[in-house]
């Protein structure tokens, strides 16, 4: 027997699990259409690499990530793409997201598979690609892409390879019933990991409310080093950082990661995943969920093709939809309400909950904080569950922050326990969202204020470089002359001393027509600014200044566009066609501009006509 | 007496001549480049560099901030920057000044790239070089580096720069907070 520690608070709600192991996991079939959502794990989403119409195999590439983090997404059958198109996807939103719809044909025929018998012969490297290219991302709830994961930093070593077996939420039975038939997969997928990352010590961690589970677990286990543990059932025991302290006795830092201390969480799903994808080459295209609740007469666990609508999937269980009062995804605790059962399900989805309104009655009412403390007493993260409601509520986000809000792992015990019924976890999701909302706009500010700096910086550069040249140009020229003159001086001294007062006359006075002209030049434009400028000013009624403004720059608009269409015109230029349209707009624009200013003219006129007869 | 008075009065100025020298090396030693509170005031700023304030950009308003000059005119900052800003300089928050423009939700300007003639007059005018594009080429907008500081709409000759609200989408989405202000027997009475 392994030593166990414990984790501060914690609760026992009522576990509701044997709603859904009566019946082995059973096939959920092939539904009419599957829908894929192209973002499915934690990154970047993945862009199609399909076009719409195209044959697709079983088990073929349809999407993948190109840069940035993300796994790719592929076909759960063979069949046709119908859509790359905005679905409803599983999501608390409710929003849609691109997502590719795919017509099964029935064949199911799949693609060619490369499975490997003896991974150990291969580079680690190329075993993390294959994991990556199945498009396992982690199936516990976060969707981590498992390859990553898998790849700690270099240095951290992990020593402690903990496979995730708890299931500590309510209803949700998909890990215990995988771990019941398929134990000897979850085993070999854990062998994988292992070999992988080359742990001191490799743990199974199963809650005791799951006996056949761990029977079974045991049995596959024999005979190797895997240590199978038997945990205290309390929920959150199956969060990550809850089983870390159970199994280790130690604490993951507050925004560190497990590998910090040694330790990696796998979830049991992940690692059936990962023996699927390296013994049998098939990539990530299904996986088991629970149904559960009152309001199904036929629930279970289903092997579901991803991108099965949930809809689909309720109608195999047998939904009752006159009992049905609430539609969960995910477990009570952590899970959120669906708005609509047409979405698909996705790597992440581990159970759909179809409750009666006795069953998850609606929340009761928020009240006011009594400042009871049950919350802080249960809160596993030990942290302050009222003040951090205080401050998320009043927006004082920095103080919530400063209480390590995001060390939140939104199990939603501080809700469940509050006698008060205040929905604190929502409280801190919004002001966590908010938070973040903050921080990108901050980066985005600092980005900007680096572009703009940037180009400040190139616009004095580019100014200073054109005063330079033009500096030069006058020296040189100021050279030419002086040794022109020099020249001329010298022809001059050589040459009899006839005509050359005559010669410097004529130039004088052509420097002075020039300089006529010059002026003359200057004056005409400035004399027409003054006088369009005199005519708004002098208009009395100030609510036709805007109009008037607009119709002088519409004006003025036209004027540069008919100039740029003259001289594009000369030129031949091919952008002719598309000034003229320009063109002709812009003259609808100005008698537009025009016939309102005389309307507004009017209007004005036949007001002030009015004011003078009364 | 006078000797102790003599001493007391020596040794004060043997301190002050002290001290005063001390600081006086600090303040050379130590010496701060620029005004650190216009860096202060300039990062609470969006950075739009719209311009709608007056001034030429956002450090210049910034500066005058610093001089004392008013904190509400910055539209795109809108009421958060405001307040942030009188928590900085510990004065009363003011109501945004309506004559520099209205607290508008966040936007980018977008080209409509076949009406483009490539003219490269709303890429002089962008304040954070978020326009490509060359001469008589069609320009486009890196949206992602766009302020939304419509300063590019002006200049186009043939209008074919629409300023476009940014919807909210599923990975800008965050959680609201729950709507409260009503109490129980409220709700329970509006349900009914």
């Amino acid at each position: 027997m392994t030593q166990l520690w414990s984790f501060p608070g914690g609760i026992h709600p009522a576990e509701n699990k044997h709603i859904s192991t009566a019946r082995p996991i059973a096939g959920a079939g092939l539904p009419e259409l599957l829908v894929l959502p192209l973002q499915q794990h934690i990154g970047e989403p993945a862009e199609p690499c399909v076009d719409i119409g195209e044959r697709v195999l079983k088990g073929q590439k349809i999407a993948d990530v190109t840069g940035g983090m993300g796994v790719p997404v592929h076909a759960p059958t063979s069949g046709t793409i119908e859509s790359i198109s905005l679905q409803p996807v599983p999501h608390p939103s409710g929003m849609s997201d691109l997502c590719i719809t795919l017509r099964p044909d029935g064949q199911d025929q799949w693609t060619a598979l490369r499975p490997i018998d003896n991974y150990r012969d291969l580079d680690r490297e190329t075993i993390l690609d294959l994991i990556r290219d199945a498009g396992i991302s982690g199936m516990g709830g976060a969707g981590f892409p498992t390859n990553i994961k898998l790849r700690p930093p270099k240095d951290r070593k992990v020593d402690t390879l903990i496979l995730n077996g708890a299931e500590c939420e309510p209803y949700i039975t998909a890990d215990d019933m995988s771990m019941r038939e398929r134990a000897d997969e979850i085993l070999a997928g854990l062998r994988i990991m292992a070999w992988i990352l080359r742990p001191e010590r490799c743990v199974i961690a199963i809650e005791d409310n799951k006996p056949e589970a761990i029977a079974a677990i045991r049995k596959a286990a024999e005979g190797t080093q895997t240590e199978v543990t038997v945990i205290p059932t309390r929920y959150p025991s199956g969060g990550e950082k809850q089983l870390i302290q159970i199994l280790t006795g130690m604490e993951v830092p507050s925004g560190g990661i497990p590998a910090d201390i040694g330790v990696m969480c796998q979830n049991v799903g992940t690692a059936m995943a990962v023996s699927a994808a390296i013994f049998r080459g098939e990539p990530l295209i299904s996986r088991v969920t629970t149904v559960t609740g009152q309001a199904v007469t036929n629930p279970g666990n289903f092997d579901v093709l991803i991108g099965t609508p949930i809809e689909y999937l309720l109608t195999r269980a047998g939904l009752d939809n006159g009992a049905l009062h609430r539609l969960v995804l995910g477990g009570p605790m952590m899970g959120y309400t669906l708005e609509t059962p047409a979405v698909p399900v996705v790597k992440t989805t581990n159970c759909v909950i179809a409750a009666t309104a006795e069953e998850l009655p609606d929340p009761a009412p928020e009240q006011p904080c009594i400042r009871c403390g049950a919350c802080a007493e249960a809160c596993p993260m030990e942290l302050l569950p009222q003040q951090l409601f205080w401050y998320s509520r009043a927006g004082e986000l920095d103080k919530a922050e400063h209480l390590n809000l995001f060390d939140c792992i939104e199990c939603g015990i501080c809700s469940y326990v509050c006698p008060s019924a205040i929905p604190l976890v929502q409280y801190y999701r919004a002001a966590k969202g908010e938070i973040r909302v903050q921080q990108a706009e901050q980066l985005k500010a600092d980005r900007a204020r680096e572009r703009f700096e940037a180009r400040q910086a190139r616009l004095e550069r580019e100014q200073q470089e054109k005063e330079q040249r033009r500096k030069e140009r006058a020296k040189a020229a100021a050279e030419a002359q002086a040794k022109k003159q020099a020249e001329a001086e010298e022809a001059e001294k050589s040459e009899a001393r006839g005509k050359p007062a005559n010669d410097r006359a004529a130039r004088a006075a052509q420097v002075q027509e020039a300089l006529a002209r010059k002026k003359a030049k200057t004056r005409e434009p400035a004399t027409v600014d003054s006088k369009n400028a005199e005519q708004p000013a002098s208009e009395p009624a100030p609510g036709l200044e805007a109009l008037e403004k607009q119709l002088s720059q519409a004006t003025a608009k036209l004027n540069t566009m008919q100039s740029m269409l003259d001289d594009a015109k000369a030129e031949n230029a091919d952008n002719v066609e598309k000034l003229e349209r320009a063109v002709s707009k812009n003259h609808d624009r100005v008698k537009r501009a025009e016939e309102a200013l005389a309307e507004a003219r009017r209007s004005v006129e036949s007001a002030e006509a009015h004011t003078t007869d009364s | 007496m006078w000797t102790s008075i003599l001493i007391a009065v020596v040794v004060l100025l043997a301190l002050a001549v002290v001290f005063g020298g001390l600081l006086g090396f600090a303040a050379e030693r130590f010496r701060v480049e620029g005004n650190p509170l216009v860096d202060q005031i300039d990062s609470l700023l969006p950075q739009t560099q719209c311009g709608q304030c007056g001034y030429p950009g956002c450090r210049p308003y910034a500066e005058s901030i610093a001089n004392g000059g008013p904190i509400n005119k910055c539209p795109p900052g809108g009421e958060t920057t405001i307040k942030a800003l009188a928590d900085l300089l510990d004065v009363e928050p003011e109501p945004l000044d309506a004559e520099h423009g209205v607290e508008q939700a966040k936007r980018v300007a977008v080209i409509r790239e076949d009406e483009c003639i490539g003219c490269t007059k709303c890429i002089q005018a962008c304040p954070v070089d978020a326009i490509l594009g060359a001469a008589k080429h069609m320009h486009t907008v890196i949206e992602s580096e766009c302020t939304g500081c419509d300063l590019c709409v002006e200049p186009c000759p043939v209008d074919c720069i629409d300023m476009v609200t940014l919807e909210p989408d599923i990975r800008s989405w965050t959680w609201t907070p729950p709507t409260s202000g009503v109490i129980a027997t409220d709700r329970q009475g509006a349900g009914v």
